[in-house]
């Protein structure tokens, strides 16, 4: 079995240093997700202003996979209007769940590409969609209470 | 990697192992399998396999309904079973041994006739409002979350004993968790997580003074400890004691549980249907005596025939042979995973005080990831939580990784491990 396939140096990178981990006070939606098999867990918050998702905050406990899809995730979506983030979720879940056999875009995933080996490991492809399941989540609560109204006061 | 020999090893190790056809396998890349993952499931020996085709091949057959020649051979061969597990437990009798699904089926049996009156409407040991079950904070979730849904639906208080720091049952507040509302006490043997082996006689003559039903998970004690319950004084016996096939070196799909006979007679019945009652009209039924009662549907039938070779064969090598072997490897091992730098077990560190499961923490590195470096050198461990997340939580940890052994596992194998986790420190690049 090819260890490094799995262990890219920017998966080991981003999970010695992830980026934008922490929880911070600006979200609409926060949301709790669990592996139940293997016990890994986040507690991930978005903000969405003005159709952009502004912020991805998250607290995230687990292994390489886990953590370091998190932060290649928070790379990936903030800043990006929801539609164009979404598309991004769509296209990562696609290699993911993919056995391998999908050709990654670098131009859309970025880091994510790192992930195409990810996906030769059946038992790991959960632990690198934890965070991604758990934003695509948050997203519709956050749209969802903003189309409610009276979104942005409440955090105040 | 080293023939070491080491003091309670069985002397046959070599011949047992070729008993076990899988342990030849090699995996992805050319290695050899190193099975250190036991606890979680036993691989089995050819005797086991053999005895299951064999039945598959020329006896099979309902049992118990067909009058044909078939039928009489596999029931025949299902009660063999049978009686081949009450030896192995050293039942008193027996029709006292009731095969279920698995060990959390057998749980979960007890848990669910304990909520109802019997059949002829009393109520001896039925719990209600008010009453206590007390568990421990070391159970796998089979022996927590049966209990919670007992009290949760009769409206009984679940409460259960803490650990202490080197992972034994806290047992300093016993006289205020064990008292005269205490209706159940259910605790496991051996810990699945920390290994720690528990006072099982002691706790049982507690219980038993307050006039609580004792219940005991051996899942992980049957595949390691001799069980001779008839020769237990019967203050100390518990009454009900369960264990699942498949970490026995027996098959799947099968597990057992044993409870006091004139215990059995007086609970309602579990699942309704064939096989465990008397007779059957459209108002009402009657039931079966023991066992059968509480054997509804075809049973596992080719599971009870390979259960009881394997209890055989466990029984054949003997099981002070293979607890003293358990023993030695786990004293190894201990002594191994301690050398390597930023690795913490967790549970007692005296092998003569625990099972052959060990799970540890490596500082700087995930249990996944540990099982999943391991695992491309053909080193099979188990990461995660094994099932027993409130054992964890207490210890401040999400995950370990456990190894565990099992009576075919040679002190190379726990040097393969050893090896691999230096090798894992160094690919993390852990200083």
């Amino acid at each position: 079995m090819d260890l490094d396939a799995l262990y890219q140096d920017i998966i080991l990178d981003h999970y010695k240093n992830p980026h934008g981990k922490g929880l911070r006070e600006e979200f609409e939606a926060e949301v709790h997700h669990v592996n139940p098999t293997c016990g890994d867990e986040i507690t991930l918050r978005v903000h969405v202003e003005d159709g952009r998702v502004a912020d991805v905050s998250y607290d995230s406990q687990g292994c390489s996979i886990s953590q370091a899809s998190a932060s290649v995730l928070y790379d990936l979506v903030h800043g990006k209007t929801v539609d164009e983030a979404m598309e991004i979720h769509a296209k990562f879940q696609e290699l993911m769940q993919g056995k391998g056999q999908v050709e990654p875009d670098e131009d859309v995933l970025e880091d994510g590409i790192a992930f195409a080996g990810v996906a030769k490991f059946p038992a790991r492809v959960k632990c690198a969609l934890l965070s991604w399941m758990a934003w695509k989540d948050a997203t519709v609560q956050s749209i969802g209470q903003a189309a409610a109204g009276g979104q942005t006061e409440e955090k105040a | 990697m080293s023939d070491l020999v080491l003091p309670g090893l069985l002397d046959d190790l070599a011949v047992i192992r070729q008993d076990f056809p899988i342990l030849e396998r090699m995996l992805a890349g050319g290695q050899p399998l190193v099975y250190l993952d036991s606890a979680n499931t036993s691989q089995k020996p050819q005797v086991v396999i053999d005895a299951m085709v064999d039945h598959l091949e020329r006896h099979n057959a309902n049992i118990a309904r067909a009058m044909h020649q078939l039928g009489a051979e596999a029931t025949e061969a299902f009660e063999a079973g049978r009686d081949k597990v009450a030896a192995f437990l050293g039942a008193p009798s027996r029709d006292e041994v009731i095969f279920t699904k698995n060990a959390s089926e057998a749980l979960n049996l007890v848990a669910n006739v304990l909520a109802w009156p019997n059949a002829s409407g009393g109520a001896p040991f039925q719990v209600g409002e008010g009453d206590d079950v007390v568990i421990t904070e070391m159970e796998h979730h089979s022996n927590i979350v049966p209990w919670q849904l007992l009290t949760q639906r009769t409206g009984a208080n679940l409460k259960w004993f803490g650990l202490t720091d080197g992972g034994e049952l806290d047992l300093s507040n016993i006289d205020s968790l064990i008292t005269e509302t205490t209706k159940v006490v259910a605790f496991t043997w051996v810990s699945n997580m920390l290994g720690t082996i528990n006072p099982v006689a002691e706790l049982t003559r507690r219980a038993h003074a307050v006039g609580a039903l004792v219940v005991v998970d051996a899942s992980q004690a049957a595949p390691q400890l001799a069980i001779d319950l008839a020769a237990m004084a019967p203050e100390e016996r518990p009454d009900f004691v369960v264990f699942t096939g498949h970490k026995v070196v027996g098959p799947t799909g099968i597990g057992v549980l044993w409870g006091r006979g004139d215990l059995l007679e007086q609970l309602p019945p579990f699942l309704g249907g064939g096989e465990m009652i008397a007779t059957v009209t459209m108002e009402k039924s009657t039931y079966a005596g023991i066992p059968h009662r509480f054997e509804a549907g075809t049973p596992p039938i080719v599971e009870a025939v390979g259960l009881g070779a394997a209890v055989d064969y466990l029984g054949h090598v003997g099981l002070d042979r293979i607890h003293a072997h358990e023993q030695a490897i786990t004293a190894y091992a201990l002594e191994g995973l301690q050398t390597i730098k930023g690795l913490k077990v967790m549970g007692p560190l005296d092998a003569a005080k625990r099972g052959g499961a060990i799970s540890f923490e490596l500082e700087g590195v995930h249990p996944h990831d540990i099982a999943q470096v391991l695992d491309s050198r053909g080193i099979a461990v188990r990461a995660g939580h094994h099932c027993a997340k409130p054992a964890h939580a207490r210890f401040g940890v999400q995950a370990s990784t456990r190894m565990s052994s099992y009576l075919y596992t040679t002190p190379a194998e726990i040097d393969a491990l050893i090896e691999g986790l230096e090798y894992t420190r160094s690919y993390f690049k852990l200083g």
